[in-house]
């Protein structure tokens, strides 16, 4: 019998039961909930008259729809108020543990999961948000649900769910100066479009994976929805292991060593057969860029934009709608395009690697005129410890202001909007039409790339400074 | 919740031939601050469907007079992006009862059979005739035979059948929801968390 896969070691340990000619009864170890997608599911349990079923597994953030100033005061718009205090008021009814607003533990869901020590690798994880993919970089398997699917968590701890088709996507040798993590995930994405993986759950391997940090393999975890698979997840290591370590929610002495010893039995084995495996080169990968309206639409920073025969003819009248909406003209060059806003943060570039690699880029040198930047850490604890390393002073000094942490203009679910008909280059993970606000131009890049856009105001090669 | 129940439909179609619907478009963030269900119908494709100041555009086919009817058909791809159910919400608030498409993003598409919102994945070429026959005549009426599993234009074709996992054509069949067959195992839930405690 073939060896099995990282992701069919933690799915057979979670099935309760198989449902006949149907999916699987998959039980969830953490659920993570926010403000925006769970009200129609706590409403659900009170039509039904039931609980939730294991409020220790359940934690909770606000994170979607908070102002990124003044958090302080009592939220200005009034809706979103109320949502953030109907998610306080279900959590307190239903027993649900919160890192609400001005929690010294508040912080986007993504971000706060891993920084606490909640996840870890084996687990399964769920939460009403299409990132939760992010958790795949500690080895486990985390993925993204609807608001129906996160009553069924909060009323059964079970999910009902199709066993996906397995993937792997290696990324082989070592990357070149100027090149992370966030370029690899885009240049994947651009090889193989939004749906290249729909149907598939992905493993991220190869020497150039397990040589990443834990932030930069969450960012890559991060986008897997965006190439559209269910989830990513890279087999936990070292690297790993020291990440958790030490974390709040982390296992403490002899449970320690005993964890430890079950994480190294999941990596897949030698003889295990994927439904697809993928591989490329890591030197191929340059700093990438998006010059349309989905994540696929990526280019390295030194090449221009496919002319209009170059894209397949059925695609044609999809990607014309695209340059109307960023005015860009087919086979352009991006390089020396003029940029209005910048935006660090996001679940995908929000974590204190991120902010440091901004900063020692752009220290000793001044924001440009012309940009507006927002940098946004993804959690109070990212705020602190950026903080503590003088990285708030080195923004300052720069003519740059750190905000306080939320999803931001990632989403623009809150006053943080890119104003239409600008440009801005964001380290999030979506460059959809009027993602970032109605009208407004999104290039998705890097931290070292927002940076260089930073500090001259226009698209340029992060490399030039390097 | 139960759902709606799903068996047949006939009907006219709303094509909207673009590939990569993302659910920022179906529904735009802004609208998801509501603690309901209802109400996003109204917003469906808003930032397609009005200008600035709310007023409807004219060369959007949700405002176009031309074409009608409980059935999406949509370019490859439909539904990629956030989790948000409130895309299926938007959906289904407007009216449809149906997606067709040659391709559906994953979440969205489980999103949609959990609110009885059929998804109908199709053939490139179907799709082509599809829209095709729909552009030449918006009047074109087709059948969708969840029983059958099998769509067809009407009068008199052409036709295809369409998958769908047995278990979620049981649930749109007879209108059941998932969470009551998972409150219904709950013992069996019980013993398992004792087994693996």
């Amino acid at each position: 019998m073939a060896g099995k896969t990282l992701f069919e070691k933690i799915w057979d340990k979670h099935v309760v039961t198989k449902v006949d000619g149907g999916p699987s009864v998959l039980y969830i170890d953490r659920h993570f909930v926010h403000e925006v997608t769970s009200p129609q599911a706590f409403a659900g349990l009170k039509d039904r008259g039931i609980k939730v079923r294991r409020p220790e597994k359940t934690i909770a953030t606000a994170d979607h729809n908070i102002p990124t100033m003044g958090q302080d005061q009592p939220i200005r718009d009034e809706l979103s108020r109320f949502q953030v205090n109907k998610l306080a008021q279900n959590c307190e009814e239903f027993g649900v543990n919160l890192y609400g607003l001005n929690h010294k533990w508040n912080g986007i869901v993504h971000v706060i999961g891993p920084e606490l020590g909640i996840t870890k690798p084996g687990m399964t994880i769920v939460c009403g948000d299409s990132h939760t993919s992010t958790h795949g970089a500690f080895g486990s398997i985390a993925f993204g649900i609807g608001t129906s699917e996160v009553e069924m968590v909060l009323a059964t701890q079970t999910l009902l769910q199709n066993k996906p088709k397995t993937m792997r996507i290696n990324i082989e040798g070592e990357l070149d100066k100027g090149v992370v993590s966030k370029d690899i995930v885009l240049y994947i994405i651009s090889q193989i479009g939004t749906g290249g993986a729909t149907g598939y759950f992905v493993e991220f391997a190869g020497s150039a994976i397990r040589s990443l940090s834990m932030e930069a393999r969450m960012t890559i975890c991060n986008m897997s929805i965006e190439m559209g698979a269910r989830g990513g997840m890279i087999a936990p290591d070292e690297t790993t292991f020291e990440y958790i370590k030490g974390r709040e929610f982390a296992p403490q002495g002899a449970e320690w060593e005993k964890a430890v010893e079950e994480w190294r039995q999941l990596p897949t084995d030698d003889d295990a057969v994927f439904d697809k495996e993928l591989t490329y080169k890591a030197s191929d990968i340059e700093p990438m860029i998006t010059y349309g309206t989905n994540p696929g639409m990526g280019i390295g920073i030194s090449k221009s934009i496919p002319k209009l025969e170059e894209v397949e003819k059925s695609t044609q009248p999809t990607f014309k709608k695209s340059m109307e909406y960023m005015d860009f003209q087919a086979g352009d060059p991006l390089i020396g395009k003029k940029v209005d806003y910048v935006f660090v943060g996001s679940c995908t570039n929000g974590r204190i690697e991120d902010l440091r690699a901004f900063a020692e880029f752009i220290k000793g040198k001044k924001k440009a005129d012309n940009i507006t930047a927002w940098i946004v850490p993804g959690s109070h604890k990212v705020e602190e410890q950026a903080e503590k390393e003088g990285i708030r002073q080195i923004l300052e000094e720069a003519g740059f202001e750190m905000r306080q942490p939320g999803c931001s203009a990632c989403l623009a679910m809150n006053d943080d909007k890119i104003p239409e008909g600008n440009y801005a280059v964001s380290t999030s993970n979506r460059n959809f039409e009027g993602r970032q606000g109605p009208g407004a131009r999104t290039m998705l890049a890097s931290p070292l790339t927002a940076a260089a856009a930073a500090v001259t105001g226009k698209i340029t090669d992060p490399r030039d400074f390097l | 919740m139960p759902i709606d129940k799903f068996v047949k439909l006939e009907s006219t179609c709303v094509p909207l031939p673009i590939e990569n619907v993302d659910t920022d478009q179906i529904i735009p963030a802004r609208f998801l601050k509501a603690t309901t269900r209802e109400g996003f119908g109204d917003n469906l494709f808003a930032d397609w469907r009005y200008d600035k100041d709310g007023n409807p555009k004219k060369d959007f086919v949700l405002n176009d007079p031309t074409y009608s009817g409980k059935v999406l058909v949509a370019g490859q791809n439909i539904g990629s992006g956030s989790s948000r159910e409130h895309a299926a919400w938007a959906i289904t608030g407007y009216g449809f009862k149906a997606v067709v498409s040659s391709f559906f993003a994953d979440i969205f598409k489980n999103n949609s059979l959990n609110n009885g919102l059929l998804p109908v994945q199709v053939s490139k070429e179907f799709l082509e005739q599809l829209f095709q026959a729909i552009e030449k005549d918006p009047a074109t009426k087709i059948e969708i035979d969840l029983e059958n599993q099998k769509i067809s234009l009407l009068p008199e074709g052409p036709s295809e059948s369409f998958e769908i996992n047995p278990y979620k054509k049981k649930c749109l069949l007879n209108g059941f929801d998932d969470i009551d067959y998972l409150l219904n195992i709950s013992e069996e839930i019980t013993k398992w968390e004792e087994a693996h405690s």
